[in-house]
């Protein structure tokens, strides 16, 4: 066990943790911050993605210790009130079924935006490939991207 | 305001209880979920005015409706509270949603599966919105000493025109409390539905965009610990033998330990699932620290004698064999081909079918097969639980709690009301989260450890716990004269541990000699219902068939169907045909004509076609082809669905275009294989589920526009998928695909 500082959404924490866990149990088990989803623990299916910096990585391969000062942004940080364009998009294409990998869409897709604000329907396979839907809103998932694309 | 009297709150109890009507007395709970939630007015709860299970108003005239049914991604949040504010007469926006406690009296049978929430909900809500409008107007009239005709109501209010007075619900919910409710109101004319038929967003979606604690792993309770189930390593084994002593040492474990999932002799019931009943235990402070200790345990497996259960089901008892082993996919396949020859049981005969064949001038005939599938919703199976002796609270993400209440209270012998099940958003359940075992086992070992535990499953514990889709084949043959008549069909359907033959559906009723048989071998592998449990085969299977069929016939896919079902209709063969030909008829024309079957514009596409009844529902799709990087690519799909009235459109939209692409994955790529009794997928590395870039650019639903009381939607568009790929895969490649998964015959797939 070792004492770690890390900031997440803004706000600095230190937690009393194994360094080898992955940020992912850190963010869900000792802050408190259950947005981020578990879903295969092999960084298959995107469930657990976070921002880390302005890159989108999946926080359940990623140990607690490797991270550094790096900024870590969860689906709770991405906006004060809900209201980032990318939210407003899932609202307004009424995206979600179980919603449960909907977190991770989100972050692999805000990640995205910041690199390429206008993405072309490739850029958009590529960056959201390893996010899986079971319930398949992958249609609703790439209009509401578009959506926000455009706002 | 004055504050409802606990004797009034007694009494709405019992009203509700007889409208509710025919549920048994499994638990009650009266005001134990009226908890505002994060984002709703911090309202007092006691100042919530119950008018009946389903509608609480406060005296500022906020509305409350409570959604009975589990939510696992079907929408029934936002569309069965639609039903209740369209007859209570309600602002829609002003609606504030709860989820309901588990409480079958109150709130009905609680029960997702079956495509049956909107269906078995649909008139009870109706009523219990009408019945509460009814007791308002009611209050109001005898407050305004006027006319029961003369007051009318619109968005929350009450007016009395000719006097001019008006009034809002909550002035009057508290003396509408003590009026008896109206055992059958008088409902709304469809035509005037305002709610209902118009698009609602998912009254859920700002939590679930915010990433606000919805679903059963997210849930948190002071002093909770974290256990996980080591479960065999295969099919066929057992715990044998566990040296805990290393793992024990390892930081954050608390205790590991053994328990009988069930007791000796336990009567299961039908969702009481046991795929392994010797439980090895690990508990602990946080779940990675649980998962780092397993890698710790020295077990030693041992293998199982074959056994014989006795599950008490919906339909009586029944004896199932367990057979010993360890089983592999290859002999499995070997196994079902060898079965295919053998007598099988008559399911249905019309004519004779016999005869027909042995005159028959062709004979077509194909075998079809499909494997295990995992449901692989992205939240694993999981339950938090604290079991005392004197009470227990689940906390649990499933279908139907009301169905493993009854267990719970045999195994912990504890009465029923001494059960608190609290019901939460499931990350997905396609038949999965029906069964039992998950809660059991959690309540068990949170009684073992005195504490309130999370049971969670890693992704490999839950794809490698079974309760599969079963193995399925079929052999389809259709017998034909010199002129190309079709003069018989006969199906004969098999499966590992049951086969998926619906001997009443179409084309029986449609052709004079018809013949349905069905076998099936044991299996130690679990199986349970997934999305459209039996139909999701058959349809794969007999659609394609029907495709081949009418090729050889030198007919059109949809207007050979059609002719069949015409003489379904004119004409019926038999009994019990369960599909309304009318119907059946409606979605495969409504389909031709969005799709543009016939347009020579579609000509680029490599098409194909397949429709299904299920679930009193029909649907129908057309699936488009073209080449993309060198490799078939499912570009668009034109979807047909009749599920009678569309109560929350954009979201009935929403559910077909996912069944759509959950089917085009599952044909694609779908499936479980054994090796000496290991499943071969444990994680998403191995098991390809369908990806973004494999999703169709476009899915296009329509749905047929009628009168008829809302049927089954969630899984009547899924089965016709598959072969609607596959008909259409045909078309590309000149290929015909009879094994599913299809990727493993598509050239760089």
């Amino acid at each position: 066990m070792a004492i770690l500082s890390l900031t997440v959404n803004g706000k600095k924490h230190q937690v009393d943790v194994d360094p080898k866990t992955p940020v992912l149990w850190v963010l869900r088990e000792h802050l408190n911050l259950t947005g981020t989803k578990y879903g295969c623990g092999i960084a298959q299916c995107g469930a657990c993605t976070i921002n880390l910096g302005d890159t989108a990585v999946r926080s359940c391969q990623l140990p607690v210790s490797s991270i550094a000062d790096k900024a870590i942004t969860t689906i709770e940080g991405l906006s004060e009130k809900g209201d980032h364009p990318l939210q407003q998009a899932w609202i307004e294409q009424d995206v979600a079924q179980c919603g449960y990998c909907q977190a991770g869409q989100i972050m692999s897709a805000a990640a995205l935006l910041k690199t390429k604000p206008h993405p072309t329907d490739d850029d958009i396979d590529a960056a959201m490939s390893g996010n899986i839907c079971r319930c398949g809103t992958y249609l609703r998932v790439k209009a509401a991207i578009k959506t926000a694309a455009k706002g | 305001m004055k504050q409802p009297k606990a004797s009034a709150s007694r009494r709405s109890f019992l009203k509700v209880s007889a409208l509710a009507g025919g549920g048994m007395l499994l638990s009650f709970n009266f005001w134990a979920q009226a908890k505002p939630l994060p984002g709703q007015p911090l309202t007092d709860a006691k100042d919530w005015v119950e008018l009946n299970g389903y509608i609480k108003i406060y005296p500022d005239n906020s509305i409350k409706i409570i959604n009975p049914n589990p939510e696992f991604g079907q929408n029934v949040m936002t569309t069965l509270p639609m039903i209740v504010a369209e007859e209570l007469d309600v602002d829609w926006q002003k609606v504030i949603v709860e989820m309901g406690p588990h409480d079958n009296v109150k709130l009905g049978p609680q029960f997702t599966g079956g495509s049956n929430s909107t269906r078995m909900y649909w008139k009870p809500l109706r009523d219990a919105g009408a019945a509460a409008r009814n007791i308002l107007v009611q209050a109001a009239a005898q407050t305004w000493n006027v006319p029961l005709e003369e007051v009318s109501t619109k968005q929350g209010m009450l007016y009395h025109e000719k006097s001019g007075r008006s009034g809002m619900y909550g002035d009057f919910a508290l003396k509408a409390s003590a009026i008896p409710l109206p055992k059958n109101p008088k409902l709304k004319d469809g035509r005037n539905f305002t709610i209902v038929r118009s698009a609602q967003k998912n009254v859920e979606g700002m939590k679930i965009v915010t990433g606000k604690p919805l679903f059963g792993l997210d849930y948190a309770h002071e002093g909770m610990l974290v256990a996980m189930i080591e479960h065999p390593p295969a099919f066929g084994k057992k715990l044998q033998s566990f040296d805990a002593s290393e793992a024990l040492k390892m930081p954050g474990i608390r205790d590991i330990f053994s328990l009988p999932l069930y007791p000796e002799n336990y009567e299961q019931s039908g969702f009481d699932t046991r795929t392994f009943n010797d439980l090895l235990v690990v508990v602990g402070n946080t779940t990675w620290e649980v998962m780092n200790a397993r890698k710790k345990l020295k077990v030693i497996w041992q293998p199982i004698e074959s056994s014989n259960e006795i599950i008490a089901g919906f339909r009586g008892k029944t004896n199932v064999t367990i057979p010993a082993g360890l089983e592999n996919t290859d002999e499995q396949l070997a196994k079902m081909a060898a079965f295919a020859n053998q007598p099988a049981q008559l399911l249905r005969k019309d004519g004779d079918p016999e005869t027909a064949f042995k005159n028959a001038a062709q004979i077509i005939e194909h075998t079809y097969t499909a494997p295990f599938l995992a449901h692989n919703c992205m939240e694993p199976v999981n339950c938090f639980a604290y079991v005392t002796d004197e009470k227990a609270l689940l906390v649990a993400p499933h279908q139907a709690p009301g169905w493993i209440e009854p267990s719970l209270s045999k195994i912990l012998n504890l009465s029923p009301d001494k059960i608190e099940i609290q019901i939460v958003r499931m990350g997905g359940g396609f038949g999965l989260k029906a069964y039992g075992h998950f809660l059991t086992e959690a309540a068990i070992i949170s009684k073992k450890v005195n504490a309130p535990v999370k049971l969670v499953y890693s992704r490999e514990d839950d794809m490698t716990y079974g309760i599969y889709r079963p193995m399925y084949t079929a052999t389809y043959r259709a017998a034909l004269d010199k002129d190309k008549n079709l003069l018989a069909f006969h199906v004969k359907g098999g499966g590992i541990p049951e086969h998926a033959v619906h001997q009443n559906r179409f084309p029986a009723g449609a052709v004079d000699n018809y013949l349905a048989e069905g076998w099936a071998i044991p299996t130690n592998i679990t199986i349970g219902a997934f999305r459209a449990p039996g139909s999701n085969f058959n349809a794969a299977a007999e659609q394609s068939f029907l495709d081949e069929l009418a090729e050889a016939m030198g007919k059109d896919p949809i207007d050979f169907r059609l002719e069949l079902l015409q003489r379904a209709k004119e004409k019926p063969v038999g009994r019990n045909n369960e599909y309304d030909a009318d119907r059946y008829m409606e979605v495969l024309k409504l389909v031709k004509e969005k799709a543009g079957w016939n347009d020579p514009a579609n000509k680029k596409y490599s098409r194909g076609v397949a429709a299904y009844f299920c679930h009193s529902s029909y649907a129908a799709h057309v699936i488009d082809i073209v080449e993309k990087n060198g490799k078939p690519y499912i570009e668009r799909v034109t979807s047909a669905v009749d599920c009678g009235i569309v109560v929350n459109p954009d979201a009935a939209t929403n559910m077909v275009q996912g069944a759509v692409v959950d089917g085009i994955g599952n044909a694609l790529y779908g499936g479980i294989t054994h090796k000496d009794g290991v499943p071969g997928q444990n994680n998403f590395n191995r098991y390809r589920l369908i990806r973004m870039r494999e999703a169709p650019e476009r899915i296009d639903v329509h749905f047929v526009h009628n009168d008829i009381d809302p049927t089954g939607l969630g899984e009547p568009p899924f089965p016709p998928v598959f072969a609607a790929v596959a008909n259409a895969l045909y078309k590309k490649t000149g290929k015909r695909f009879y094994n599913q998964p299809f990727y493993k015959d598509i050239p760089n797939a």
